[in-house]
């Protein structure tokens, strides 16, 4: 009775503008978090314009579709926006989302850091995007950043980048990088601190922990970029000369700040891609997760190991034998708990009763294309194998293998799985299951035809090149297969819309799953749950349907 | 079939690279057939067929033993890939110069390439020659890598990997070119606006062919005191190029002595006819957009006689 009489006063007093103020001034970690995934996909769909620009400039050799400067604006804002503004906005929603639910809080440790961080992350984005308006200047050189997502020094000094492009990417990525580590910061004081009684850090759903490993990678690795950030800006305007290569300064140091930040960085992304597949395939194979302990140690051994590996990055640079044997073991170490990982998944998979809704199906394609993703980045540890294949198009494969077939694929696969708790109705299955194999298609005549010019030669970040390499096919058909993927991220678009008008109500446990956040309501309400729950085992919600057979007896 | 194909490898560098590829593509390829006939026979072997909702599959919560195998298998493919790895970094990194060894130093300028010979007093441009190597008497190439701007990556794939060329960090490399005849390849790491046309070419002479290009290089340039040869030097062409034996002594752009001996100009990006050549003096940007030789802004009888005058140095 209660919330029929809120309802009903309320409801028609709340003019638009005041519950969009409700928006903008929100603490409500769901609220939050919802605002960095839409801000995400408004960038997606900015990266995924400049890379369709790129790939039909490259659609034969020669083309003039763009000029060389367009298009070296183009790969360094597709780069920068992907990694800042799409990929960590959609892990860092996702778990500012599914953390304080799943672990029985009714909000994140400190909710006013969270509304600053978010809003730091939204302002970075904005500049990155203002640099096409203010980028020429004083000088009227340039727009937009052309340097390449890592902006190797001496490229941004002053003398080869006038103008202000530069001062934009940077003070977009400091900008966003302050929010990211309050966010981090956010996690890990919630994860530790606000877990519901009888969740002890062993019966953490997996999301979780991963979120966690993930929190402190963001702390340790976000640190040295934007101390290089500040760097550079004292460097262009304060006469200082790090990396200043003709008064002393050191190009290479760049190279050491960047990808100290820049490898963590994908296990920033990836860690939390695994923590959806890690909720997704017990509940559609309808077992628990096979070896729960070694997940969460496999887990800790990536957080570890990949801050150990940046200079794989650096093969060709000139390291000397010792350095570079170094990081090819540290970097093919990361592959054992990897591989740990896959076949826990497999293993879970092994002797259930698989349902393949879209959820299932998204992280289904995301266990074979890791598969591959992995074994070509071994391919790529190989410090030899690299001083042919780095910077060439088969890198380019390869990362795009595990940003887009990898870590997209399973964020698709969590946008079906919890859109239903977000929003209260279930997405529409006929078009997420277009949506899949549309994106399957696509993503597979991009991205694996994308490695043979590469084999063949062809380096990246070029704006055209020469006919009679071997490169023309291979080119053409990785152009077609963008077409698809465009299409398919329509449908996906498509579908989160019309499923908010018209989906089917998804009750509070459409997949009879078994985390807590499946016993609150869909949406839930702003204090998440009315009483604090207390858990006896992993999945609580298990325990619940179960009471002849509950986990605790095996845990 | 590519001429920058990394699997078609003439030289000792990349030929050793190529053995070592073999392997771990044969390996990588063994594991991803196991693991892949793995997931597939799981995908389709326990999709849900029954008709029960609500029965739910025996629980299993782990095995430690099953857990033991695949930690240790991956563990053991990787300690034999870092070994073959380890072998031939230390085989191509550590190879010692020989005494007799040719010398070159490369120069990254944006966009183009300068190679001096500092043994054979020779400067010329973006066209490396270098002498076959006979496996049984080998006379290999060591390359010091220097940059004058930014970096770039000296990258022909059938004779060795890339290594950069970063400004105040001096690199080094090496071939050996088994083969005669032209190999191709290109700047490997972004260095502006013209990366893209920052091309590489490499001619493996015969030994005879490489001393006749060496005397021809050592020679000074011709041309007498003609008009063009005049406006050539009384513009700002010699701000920046250098021609042996005149007033024209720029470094910033190609030491163009000996222009004609090149079967290319702007770093490989055209090819060195009249047409092409007079173009490019007139306006660059029509063949290179970006590129840092400015149009002069000079009238077509200008152009016309400095054309004919950088065709007389051969």
């Amino acid at each position: 009775m209660l919330t029929n009489t809120i309802v009903l006063t309320e409801a028609p007093a709340r003019p638009l503008t005041l519950r969009l103020h409700e928006w903008v001034t929100t603490v409500d970690h769901k609220r939050l978090g919802i605002l960095y995934i839409l801000y995400a996909l408004v960038f997606l769909l900015a990266g995924g314009a400049e890379a369709t620009i790129m790939r039909i400039q490259l659609i034969r050799p020669h083309n003039d579709f763009v000029s060389p400067q367009v298009f070296n604006r183009m790969f360094t804002m597709h780069g920068t926006t992907m990694i800042f503004f799409v990929a960590m906005p959609l892990v860092f929603g996702f778990a500012n989302y599914l953390v304080p639910l799943m672990i029985g809080a009714r909000d994140m440790a400190f909710p006013r850091l969270n509304a600053f961080s978010f809003w730091m992350t939204a302002l970075g984005g904005l500049f990155l995007y203002f640099s096409f308006l203010g980028g020429d200047g004083l000088y009227g050189a340039g727009s937009a950043p052309d340097v390449g997502w890592f902006a190797y020094a001496p490229l941004t000094a002053k003398t080869f980048s006038v103008g202000h492009s530069t001062d934009f990417w940077t003070l977009s990525l400091l900008s966003s990088g302050i929010g990211s580590i309050g966010t981090a910061i956010n996690l890990i004081a919630t994860i530790v601190s606000m877990r519901c009684p009888g969740m002890t850090l062993g019966k953490m759903p997996l999301l979780v922990w991963l979120n966690l490993v993930m929190g402190g990678l963001v702390i340790l690795a976000v640190g040295p970029l934007s101390a290089a950030q500040l760097m550079l800006l004292v460097d262009r305007y304060l006469g200082g000369h790090f990396f200043d290569t003709q008064a002393g300064g050191s190009a290479v140091i760049w190279m050491h700040f960047f990808w100290i930040f820049g490898h963590p960085e994908v296990y920033v992304l990836v860690l939390p891609a695994f923590a959806f597949a890690s909720e997704i395939i017990p509940v559609f194979s309808r077992k628990a997760i096979f070896g729960y302990p070694v997940m969460v140690l496999a887990t800790i051994a990536i957080g570890f190991i990949g801050m150990s590996v940046w200079a794989h990055h650096m093969f060709t640079v000139g390291m000397s034998a010792g350095a570079n044997t170094f990081f090819v073991l540290s970097t093919m170490a990361i592959a054992v708990p990897t591989g740990i990982k896959i076949f826990n998944w497999l293993a879970t998979m092994w002797g259930g009763r698989i349902r393949y809704a879209t959820p299932m199906l998204f992280c289904v394609g995301f266990l074979f294309q890791f598969l591959i993703a992995g074994l070509t980045g071994v391919t790529l540890a190989v410090a030899p194998l690299d001083w042919q294949l780095g910077n060439s198009y088969y890198v380019v494969a390869h990362f795009h293998y595990v940003i887009v077939g990898g870590i997209l694929f399973c964020v698709f696969g969590a946008f079906y799985y919890w859109y239903p708790k977000a929003t209260g109705k279930l997405c529409n299955e006929t078009l997420g299951k277009l949506h899949f194999w549309l994106f399957v298609i696509g993503f597979h005549l991009t991205f694996d035809f994308m490695h043979i010019p590469g084999i063949l030669g062809m380096p990246r970040r070029i704006y055209t090149y020469e006919p009679g390499r071997g490169w023309n096919t291979w080119n053409l058909i990785v152009s077609i297969g963008v077409v698809f993927q465009a299409v398919a991220i329509l449908v996906f678009a498509g579908n989160l819309l019309w499923s908010y008008f018209r989906g089917k109500n998804a009750g509070n446990d459409p997949w009879d799953a078994w985390t807590l956040e499946w016993s609150t309501s869909s949406p839930p309400p702003a204090y998440n749950y009315a009483a604090i729950p207390a858990v006896r085992s992993r999945r609580p919600l298990w325990d619940l349907k179960h009471p002849e057979d509950p986990d605790w007896r095996y845990e | 079939m590519s001429p920058t194909n990394i699997f078609a490898p003439i030289s000792t560098p990349a030929e050793s690279i190529f053995g070592l590829s073999m392997f771990v593509l044969a390996t990588v390829a063994m594991v991803f057939i196991v693991v892949f006939s793995l997931l597939v026979y799981v995908v389709i072997r326990f999709k849900d067929k029954s008709s029960d909702e609500r029965r739910e599959p025996p629980q299993v919560y782990g095995s430690t033993q099953v857990e033991l195998a695949w930690t240790v298998i991956p563990v053991l493919i990787v300690i034999a890939l870092f070994l073959a790895s380890a072998r031939v970094i230390a085989s191509i990194q550590n190879t010692k110069q020989p005494a007799d060894a040719l010398e070159v130093i490369v120069t990254g300028h944006q966009y183009w390439w300068e190679y001096r010979y500092p043994g054979l007093n020779i400067v010329t441009a973006n066209e490396l020659h270098v002498p076959v190597s006979d496996p049984a008497h080998p006379t290999p190439t060591f390359l010091t890598l220097l940059s004058a701007d930014t970096d770039h990556s000296f990258w022909v794939p059938r004779l060795a990997g890339k290594t950069d060329l970063i400004p105040d960090h001096p690199n080094h490399m090496w071939i050996d070119p088994h083969q005669t005849g032209l190999f191709l390849g290109q700047c490997a790491q972004y260095c502006g606006t013209q990366h893209a046309k920052m091309l590489l070419r490499v001619y493996v002479d015969t030994r005879e062919d490489f001393s006749r290009w060496v005397r021809q290089q050592q020679q000074p340039a011709h041309g007498g005191s003609t008009a063009g040869q005049r406006l050539f030097e009384s513009t700002a062409c010699v701000n920046c190029h250098t021609i042996s034996g005149t007033a024209a002594h720029g470094r910033f752009g190609p030491d163009l002595t000996h222009l004609m001996s090149r079967e290319t100009i702007a770093a490989g990006a055209a090819p060195n006819t009249h047409q092409m050549l007079r173009l490019w003096i007139k306006n660059p940007d029509a063949i290179k957009p970006g590129s840092k030789m400015p149009a002069m802004g000079l009238g077509d009888r200008d152009v016309d006689a400095i054309t004919v005058y950088l065709e007389t140095l051969r």
